[in-house]
């Protein structure tokens, strides 16, 4: 297991919302909880993965998804079980839908 | 001037009359329906087979003479050896076990599958000659011109008391083994699982198979093309939407082969939904040169499907095709009939376009399957994803493909040859590389030519998560290296694209992403499926689908 | 066709499956992942936990009624139970002691005890079939439902049959001993493990319904759970274990034990039954087959 920590300047997510949790920690899966953070123009990711020795992809991935989304003020927590880069894209898309929601 | 020697000009005949005899000697006269006991197979083989013959072992793709080729590799290597084996597919131990116990030493054949692994290591220790790799089209056609079988071993469903033979829906390669062992002196033998005084219908007459053998078991069929809903990903959902949506719909494209992977499997199952709210019933995916692909079942149930010939059947189809005969190819007695060397020349002439998958692709969109350590071969990907330059007929999709790439006053249409792709691989191993490892296997295995299977000058489209690049607008080799590198997501090859260029591309439309064709991936999810689960794909059928017991859980 | 709109229990998760049985809005969840601790023994092993540790547990209503809900999750680890999902488990069937809900469900997808952890997961699984039964004693009916892809096997077999009542689909599977194990144990002439229907045979809903094992047989579809819970839930009275309601099942049990015991395969057992054609019943939809259950001679 390898344990990986972020952070990325981005734009302010507006609101606050309850925490989110999307995905499962199933083989080629992950799970993903946002919840509020500390400093607005930051978003904060940590995670715990399988597999070891892709932290330049992750960052890759965490990176273009912080830049594209306004996601600062977020603390995101990712447990993963060897998802690729185009899960790890689509979940993040989902559990920052689901937190969004979980705000209005 | 001396006269020319003289020379006999049926020595085949001739050959084939001496093994007929010592077979005969043997009291194997195949008579009484060509009828051998199969407790005297081997000394049939022994007895018809000489040293260094061309064999040709029935291995489609599918269906396996698996009778006859375990009782080949039971034969006497100090009475036959040196055998030039010539054969579809290398599936089953036994065919390789030939090799190993010094009973055959060359092979030509088009794909090796599961066999990859241990004909790789023989190769390496100089105890095989490998011909060459061909599709199943080119292997076919040197039947017919300098690989001409000496013998063929093929299997049948059944034989009647005169020797005709039943080939039931597999069909497969044995029209054409055939043909080019029975009218060049060839020897055929069959082995049938079932003896019959009235068969269905006669796919082989009887005065070209010279002796059948009621085999112990019936044939291994391997159900190559049962792909289980329950696994497609929502990664695979949104490639599927984005090909309907980009490509399909776009180009129109209505006659057409589906690779055999879940990707296209998503696709066939995104026809009855998503296709059908965007409006594109009857207007893509009518014709096919397809497998009996279950997952096809809810378009073809749907209506989205007029005609579907295939290169073979699939295990646990059969009745669902024989209610189905406005769609499939069927006799008068109802059963199907398939036969790879037409479907193969349909995927190549007829259809518009090719979609498939690939475990690695390079920066030209250069294409392989081979991993190193094994030598899988080409079966028939290579036919039906390139653009053949002899066709004459047009088609809206071959027309408008052929303008983007010519341009306006194009004098040819073009095929559409996708590629679909994750841009990882499970383990992380990414399919976006600087060099195929097919460059290494050619060197580890001495081969004269890497085993590239579809070749970037053929492909027109690759479609991955991150979007869809349509190589026939580039323009130049920098072009189209950055549209692959800028549909390449993550791996390293698409983190090193020149982003500049790339968002150039994308304003040329030339680099799609999912938001420029309108499609969210959030909504790419499972629901869309028509169906979930293969229970679904039974209830569609109406109950006629029956899948093998290892695609259940109920 | 209606298959569109079947929400297939088998495939989701266990929160999907939670918000699709409780009353829209409901749910109340305890120790929500943002305030729980991922299983400190993988952490040991170097192993990604979840941060609800594989059980989703919690309070809602069904038709109204106030019951608490505990949710495994099949896909990850197996549903298999370790320190902290157990003992999350365990807390709310105690909290069911005392807070006497309407019933306690239990939707259980689970391959038994996490190996990973050993002796803690062993006496989870045996705190959690004492506070099973403890809750029942209190007069909580405890429902199990099974229709997940991990089934209810091994430690979790055992559980779901301390239960009250369990409802399966036919894609649940319930059983001691997995495919697998017995394969490796016996070998593959006594039980082909990838032989999937054979599985479905012998542990299926279908199969357990027809034996009694199974309170009630519904599709797979979150909703046929859903009223098949409420279904048995109404009216339902609570009779915990007596001496005597043990022995005269320990006689049931051994009665049949005796009449199947040479049975190969399930398609014997319906025979046995008097089930006219077993082969057809793997084919038949889940109405059919209660159809068919009644007409049996018992």
């Amino acid at each position: 297991m390898e344990k990986l920590e972020f952070k990325f300047p981005s734009q302010a997510l507006l609101a606050a919302a309850p925490p989110a949790l999307c995905g499962v920690v199933g083989s080629g899966n992950l799970e993903i909880l946002v919840r509020s953070g500390v400093d607005r123009q930051i978003c904060e990711i940590s995670v715990n993965t399988s597999a070891r020795g892709f932290g330049e992809t992750w960052r890759a991935v965490l990176a273009t998804f912080a830049a594209s989304q306004a996601v600062g003020g977020t603390s995101i927590a990712i447990n993963d079980m060897g998802a690729t880069p185009a899960v790890v894209s689509l979940r993040l898309a989902q559990a920052l839908a689901d937190y969004r929601g979980g705000a209005q | 001037m001396n006269a020319p020697l003289p020379r006999a000009w049926d020595s085949l005949r001739q050959s084939r009359g001496k093994r007929l005899e010592r077979a005969a000697s043997l009291g194997l006269h195949g008579k009484n329906g060509k009828e051998i006991p199969a407790d005297r197979i081997i000394d049939l083989l022994e007895a018809v087979i000489e040293r260094g013959d061309r064999v040709c072992l029935e291995g489609n793709n599918q269906k396996q003479a698996d009778f006859l080729a375990e009782s080949l590799a039971d034969c006497d290597p100090a009475r036959i050896n040196h055998l030039q084996m010539v054969q579809s597919v290398l599936a089953l131990p036994s065919h390789v076990d030939l090799f190993e116990r010094g009973l055959a030493s060359r092979l030509d054949f088009s794909f090796s599958g599961p066999q990859g692994a241990r004909l790789a290591k023989l190769v390496q220790q100089q105890r095989i000659e490998i011909g060459a790799i061909h599709t199943y089209l080119e292997l076919f056609g040197r039947y017919f011109l300098d690989l001409t079988p000496n013998v063929a071993l093929i299997a049948a469903q059944a034989a009647d008391a005169q020797g005709n033979l039943y080939l039931g829906p597999n069909t497969e390669d044995t029209p054409a083994i055939v043909e080019a062992t029975a009218f060049k002196g060839g020897i055929v033998i069959a082995q049938v699982n079932e003896r019959l005084d009235q068969l269905p219908r006669v796919d082989v007459p009887a005065d070209w198979v010279d002796f059948t053998v009621l085999a112990p078991k019936p044939n291994y069929i391997e159900p190559l093309f049962t792909r289980d809903p329950a696994q497609i990903t929502e990664v695979q959902v949104l490639m599927a939407m984005m090909a309907i949506k980009g490509i399909y719909a776009e180009y129109g494209v209505t006659r057409l082969n589906h690779g055999i992977g879940f990707d296209t499997a998503a696709i066939e199952l995104l026809l009855p939904t998503y296709a059908a709210e965007l409006g594109l019933k009857g207007k893509i995916c009518t014709h096919w040169a397809l497998n009996p692909h279950p997952t096809l079942i809810p378009a073809i149930e749907s209506g989205f499907v007029e005609s579907v010939h295939c290169f073979g059947s699939e295990v646990g189809m059969d009745p669902y095709i024989a209610a189905r005969s406005d769609v499939f190819f069927t006799g008068a007695d109802g059963s199907m009939r398939s036969n790879r060397a037409f479907c193969q020349t349909a995927g190549l002439y007829a259809c518009d376009m090719f979609i498939g998958s690939t475990l690695q692709m390079d920066l030209a969109g250069n294409s392989s399957t081979a991993t190193l350590g094994r030598i899988t071969g080409f079966g028939g990907a290579p036919n039906m994803g390139s653009d053949p330059h002899g066709r004459r007929h047009a088609s809206p999709a071959w027309l408008k493909a052929g303008r983007e790439a010519y341009g306006p006053q194009a004098t040819r249409g073009r095929k559409l040859v996708v590629q679909m792709v994750e841009t990882f691989r499970e383990h992380m191993a990414p399919v976006f590389v600087e060099e195929l490892d097919a460059w290494q296997l050619q060197h580890s295995m001495g081969a004269e030519l890497p085993p590239i299977m579809i070749h970037g000058d053929d492909v027109s489209h690759i479609v991955t998560e991150e979007g869809i690049a349509n190589l026939l607008l580039c323009r130049t080799p920098e072009e189209r290296e950055q549209a692959i590198r800028g549909v390449a997501g993550f791996t390293p090859v698409g983190m090193a694209r020149d982003k500049a260029m790339v968002e150039n591309l994308r304003d040329r439309g030339i680099v799609r992403r999912p938001e420029d064709l309108g499609i969210n991936p959030r909504q790419a999810s499972r629901g869309l499926l028509a169906a979930r689960s293969v229970k679904d794909l039974v209830r569609w059928s109406g109950g006629l689908y029956a899948p093998p017991s290892r695609f259940r859980n109920w | 066709m209606s298959l569109s709109i079947r929400h297939s229990w088998f495939e989701a998760t266990a929160r999907q499956r939670l918000a699709g049985l409780l009353d829209p809005g409901s749910f109340c969840e305890f120790l929500p992942p943002a305030v729980a601790q991922p299983s400190p023994h993988l952490a040991q092993l170097e192993l990604p936990g979840a941060f609800d540790d594989g059980v989703v547990v919690g309070a809602g209503q069904l038709g109204g009624r106030l019951v608490l809900v505990a949710a495994q999750e099949g896909q990850f680890m197996g549903g298999a139970v370790g320190e902290i999902h157990g003992a999350k488990i365990v807390g709310l069937l105690r909290r069911a002691v005392a807070e006497k809900p309407a019933a306690l469900l239990f939707l259980i997808d689970s391959g038994g005890v996490r190996l990973h952890e050993a002796n803690a997961g062993l006496i989870a699984i045996s705190e959690i079939m004492r506070a099973v039964l403890a809750a029942r004693a209190a007069g909580v009916p405890v429902i199990a439902l099974v229709g997940g892809s991990c089934g209810a096997f091994g430690g979790m077999g055992i559980v779901a049959k301390l239960c009250s009542a369990v409802v399966m689909s036919e894609e649940g599977r319930l059983a001691l001993s997995g495919p697998e194990v017995i394969e490796t144990v016996a070998g593959v002439e006594e039980f082909d493990a990838k032989d999937r229907a054979l599985v479905w045979r012998v542990t299926g809903g279908k199969h357990r319904y027809l034996m009694d094992d199974c309170a009630a047989l519904v599709d797979d579809d979150i909703a046929a759970f859903r009223n098949g819970a409420s279904a048995l839930l109404a009216g339902w009275q609570e009779r915990p274990n007596t001496l005597a309601s043990l022995r005269a099942e320990q006689v049931r049990l051994q009665g049949r034990l005796a009449t199947y015991a040479g049975c190969r395969d399930g398609l014997e057992v319906w025979a046995a039954l008097g089930v006219a054609e077993p082969a057809r019943v793997p084919l038949l939809d889940c109405d059919e087959l209660i159809a068919l259950k009644e007409g049996l001679p018992t």
